[in-house]
């Protein structure tokens, strides 16, 4: 059996100039340049997108659901790098 | 606008989109893989779009479409042959493409008729001849079978290439020097492929050049039977 | 297997000792309309169910495509001819995006690709009529499209989050396809008395497998209830039936068209229009695979897949001899 099967990248669309690029889906491409005119063709024919990334799918690293607590909750007892945990005398602007 | 466009070269650039879509548009549901369904689509909507901006530039696009004999249409004839396997499909878009790019390169910088036209469309083309070369690339350098079939389809389609450079009423281009560019790069191409510029005439025998003059090849009349058969079939209708 | 570690799933049952745990955390994110995704815990039917109802709708969609394309090169304007390559090629798109769902819960897009090419994953029975007609084109973009939608908006709201968020773009852009059947079968039935009559026709023969696309009655209907708790699904059968009925009945009228049921009435009580009985034998004759056409949407399928073999094999093999190139013209 000869290997016709394409691998997996996924797909990160930039919708328009002084946006970050968006995870958009996936599609299958033998390497990186057809990956990239798919996903042109796939993800922005409507003109969606001033942008595109292309990444195998093998090589993400994923965070596990299971490490959600250790993994996210130390952030939550951080008050400190939210604004709103500063109290500003009423009146003071541009702060 | 539609008074300076010149009628001949109108009809001949229109007809080459119109064809070609009409055949790329016959791939739909029969694509090697689902990504080519989306790009084969892609390309033959923008040659479509052509297509419909030029023919009305000199009349009523579906009259024109619809309502011609085969004598009447002046489309190359390398446009209108059958896709055959994908390899002549791509070998078709290559030669097609790369012809089709250097003249609205050339259109475009001009001040003439079709300038305007041809600065949308020069992006579009740009486009298809990139995934004209990146399969021929990956067809030519790809398996033993697939370089192949790459083989056969360069030269089956060969002839049917000097036609493009024949001269057209109102196409006021530098044709020596286009085909020139042309070979260099689609030898570029082929080589890059591990694959060879075919060795046979650029023409066929007795109709080098006729597409233009409205000789055809024989699918290409019945490629026109299942075109028009349905708005024929009901004269004046609207849809 | 292309398929991502991104894309497996986090451990099995078996590996947690507190599988209990889970599926309280499971049934309390879908009770609070929380979206489930990719590596989360998720219980092995609702699993199986996601994969098979994104696979059978991801199937839909690339069979549908055969109908349609069938009228591509007879398409009698050239705007009729560019709005319909470019509606065959959505349905492409959106084949692409659903097996792109699918393969977040470890199936690759190969695999569900074998399961309908040997008749073990199913499609859509409606795609097993033929188009027999140029009105069939429009017939199936206000019905069949249209049934599709009824289906497809609450699937937006899917607790599975990445077939939602497919749905979501597959709505946005199936906007128009409904819209372009219904305005090319306005100008028919406006037409000439051949058109009108041409449309009719179509009307007549889409009419019940359109009704039939909302599955058996919901006494009937086998993996309804589950798939209501789990929020894979939002609607019974029967109301979203009843609900395109009463939206197909005044659009027929502003069509100039009739709906071939003499049952067919405005019903003051329910507020519902009433319609005759669904004859329910043909559709499971066509699900079994009796249908007019479903011998050769399958054998066109297989012959393009098959027949594209050399061209995937040839592009890996490329991908493999160059793969250093790359490596070298990115160091």
């Amino acid at each position: 059996m000869t290997n016709t099967d394409w691998p997996l990248w996924e797909v990160f669309v930039r919708s328009r100039r002084g946006l970050s690029h968006t995870h958009a889906g996936s599609l299958h491409a033998p390497d990186a340049e057809f990956a990239l005119r798919n996903a042109r063709d796939l993800y922005t024919r409507r003109g969606e997108g001033v942008s595109i990334w292309v990444v195998p799918s093998s090589a993400i690293t994923a965070s596990s659901p299971d490490e959600k607590d250790p993994f996210f909750e130390p952030a939550a007892d951080k008050p400190y790098r939210h604004p709103t945990f500063y109290e500003i005398p009423e009146g003071v602007k541009h702060l | 606008m539609t008074t300076t466009v010149p009628t001949a070269a109108a009809l001949a650039l229109g007809d080459d989109a119109l064809v070609l879509s009409h055949r790329l548009g016959e791939w739909a549901g029969h694509a090697p893989v689902l990504e080519e369904e989306v790009a084969l689509a892609n390309i033959a909507l923008d040659l479509l779009g052509q297509a419909r901006v030029l023919l009305s530039t000199v009349g009523d696009e579906d009259e024109l479409a619809y309502l011609r004999e085969e004598r009447a249409f002046r489309n190359l004839q390398l446009v209108e042959q059958p896709n055959g396997d994908f390899a002549h499909t791509i070998v078709r878009q290559l030669y097609f493409s790369t012809y089709q790019h250097l003249l609205y390169a050339e259109l475009a910088a001009g001040d003439g008729p079709f300038a305007p036209l041809a600065a949308k469309a020069v992006k579009e083309v740009a486009y298809h001849r990139d995934h004209a070369e990146q399969w021929t690339l990956r067809l030519g350098d790809g398996t033993d079978a697939s370089h192949e079939r790459m083989l056969r389809a360069c030269t089956a389609l060969w002839r049917f290439t000097g036609e493009m450079f024949q001269p057209v009423d109102g196409l006021d281009v530098d044709r020596t020097r286009m085909d020139t560019a042309w070979l260099e790069s689609v030898e570029t191409v082929l080589r890059r492929a591990t694959l060879l510029l075919p060795e046979g005439p650029r023409s066929g025998a007795w109709s080098a050049g006729a597409g233009r003059q409205g000789v055809h090849t024989e699918p290409f009349g019945r490629m026109l039977a299942e075109m028009q058969h349905l708005h024929r079939s009901h004269p004046g209708a609207s849809w | 297997m292309a398929t991502a570690a991104a894309h497996k799933a986090y451990g099995t049952e078996e590996e947690h000792a507190g599988t209990a745990a889970y599926e309280r955390a499971f049934d309390a994110a879908v009770a609070a309309d929380e979206r489930i995704e990719p590596r989360d815990w998720m219980p092995d039917a609702y699993r199986a169910t996601l994969v098979r109802q994104m696979a059978q709708h991801a199937h839909s969609e690339i069979i549908g495509m055969q109908p349609e394309a069938n009228w591509i090169t007879r398409a009698p304007s050239l705007r009729r001819k560019a709005i319909l390559m470019a509606k065959v090629q959505d349905e492409a798109g959106h084949g692409l995006y659903l097996y792109s769902a699918a393969e977040t819960l470890g199936t690759s897009r190969e695999e569900l690709l074998d399961k309908l090419h040997s008749g073990r994953q199913k499609y859509s029975s409606i795609f097993n009529y033929p188009t027999l007609t140029w009105a069939d084109v429009g017939a199936i973009g206000w019905l069949v499209d249209g049934a599709a939608i009824t289906n497809q908006v609450p699937l937006c709201r899917c607790s599975y989050g990445p077939y939602a968020r497919a749905m979501v773009r597959i709505c946005k852009e199936e906007s128009f396809h409904q819209r372009q059947g219904y305005e090319l079968l306005l100008a028919l039935s406006r037409g000439t008395p051949e058109q009108h009559a041409m449309a009719q026709d179509a009307v007549d023969r889409w009419w019940w497998p359109s009704l039939m696309m909302f599955g058996p009655p919901d006494d009937e209907s086998a993996h309804s209830a589950q798939s209501m708790t789990w929020k894979i699904k939002r609607h019974s059968n029967d109301d979203l039936r009843q609900r395109f009925v009463d939206i197909c009945v005044p659009q027929a009228e502003s069509l100039g068209l009739s709906l071939p049921d003499p049952d067919l009435k405005w019903n003051e009580e329910r507020g519902h229009h009433d319609f005759g009985p669904i004859d329910w034998t043909e559709f499971k004759e066509v699900l079994k695979g009796n249908g007019p056409c479903n011998e050769q949407r399958l054998t066109q399928r297989r012959r393009a897949h098959e027949e594209g073999a050399w061209v995937r094999e040839a592009a890996v093999a490329h991908a493999a001899k160059h793969s250093d190139d790359t490596k070298a013209e990115q160091a």
